[in-house]
């Protein structure tokens, strides 16, 4: 079986904290200047993605760290690492917040 | 015309007294719709006014998301109107507004550099606030229309982080 191979070496990844076998994909919706759900939990290697509804540019940004543009009716992501537990807000309008998990 | 040329509007302007109406004298939808245009319009005329002036990058791009957004929600609006077929009213806080606007750009129009940014930043946030108090208080409980009081609502999210996204670049500014 293909699968049985794999299975130590994944587990050797889990262990050494790099990265889940399974790298998923958590998805923010942004309508009407609201993150939702606002709050997530993801592990590292995990990619976020943010799919804006509104009209209007949007920003994930992070004080004194990184930042994703969100066009108007698009959709932009980021793969988070294990450092990525941090709040967010749009740059444009900071009324607009959110927070990301990385859980162990 | 949705919207009358801007200098007939402040010429209309000169005859109106408060800023906005008293709260027991309701807004109509039509009434409404056109207060909530003419804002809009006021602070794309001003970031026009801040990205030919300015030689701050912080204002300036400040400026042109004003202008990305103002344009954005104003065409949401005019859709908005075309579908519910209503004939936006231009009305004595439309006048108020405007009047108030053409003022304060003429203020603007003779400071230069560094006067000239601060008194555009500070005015922003002035003018957001008190445009996010029109909306909670006065536009979106009067208004009747679902679809219209929704439009209104997201348009007082934007006004509100433009407050303090103009509060954060006047901080900067310091």
């Amino acid at each position: 079986m293909r699968l049985a191979w794999l299975l130590p070496a994944a587990a050797v990844l889990f262990a050494a904290g790099v990265a889940s076998a399974s790298a998923a994909t958590v998805t923010v919706t942004i309508d009407k200047l609201v993150f939702s759900p606002a709050e997530i939990t993801v592990k590292a290697g995990d990619t976020v993605e943010w799919v804006n509804k509104d009209p209007f540019a949007h920003t994930a940004t992070v004080k004194v760290g990184w930042e994703v543009m969100i066009p108007p009716k698009k959709t932009a992501s980021r793969v988070m690492t294990a450092k990525d537990t941090v709040d967010y807000f749009c740059r444009f309008h900071p009324n607009m917040k959110g927070r990301i998990t990385v859980a162990p | 015309m949705f919207i009358r040329p801007f200098a007939a509007l402040a010429m209309l302007g000169v005859l109106a007294a408060p800023t906005f109406a008293d709260a027991a004298d309701k807004p109509t939808d039509p009434q409404i719709a056109h207060i909530a245009y003419t804002a809009g319009v006021i602070d794309i005329e001003a970031a026009k006014l801040a990205v030919s002036k300015s030689k701050t990058k912080a204002v300036v791009d400040f400026a042109k998301d004003m202008l990305r957004d103002h344009e954005a929600v104003n065409k949401q609006a005019l859709d908005l109107v075309k579908k519910l077929k209503v004939t936006p009213e231009d009305n004595a806080t439309s006048k108020a507004l405007t009047k108030a606007a053409t003022a304060e750009r003429a203020k603007l129009k003779k400071l230069k550099g560094a006067a000239f940014d601060k008194a555009y930043i500070t005015n922003e946030v002035a003018y957001h606030k008190q445009v996010d108090s029109a909306l909670e208080t006065l536009l979106i409980p009067s208004a009747q229309n679902a679809e219209l009081k929704s439009l209104l609502e997201t348009g007082l999210k934007i006004f509100q982080g433009h407050e303090m996204h103009a509060e954060h670049v006047a901080a900067e500014l310091k």
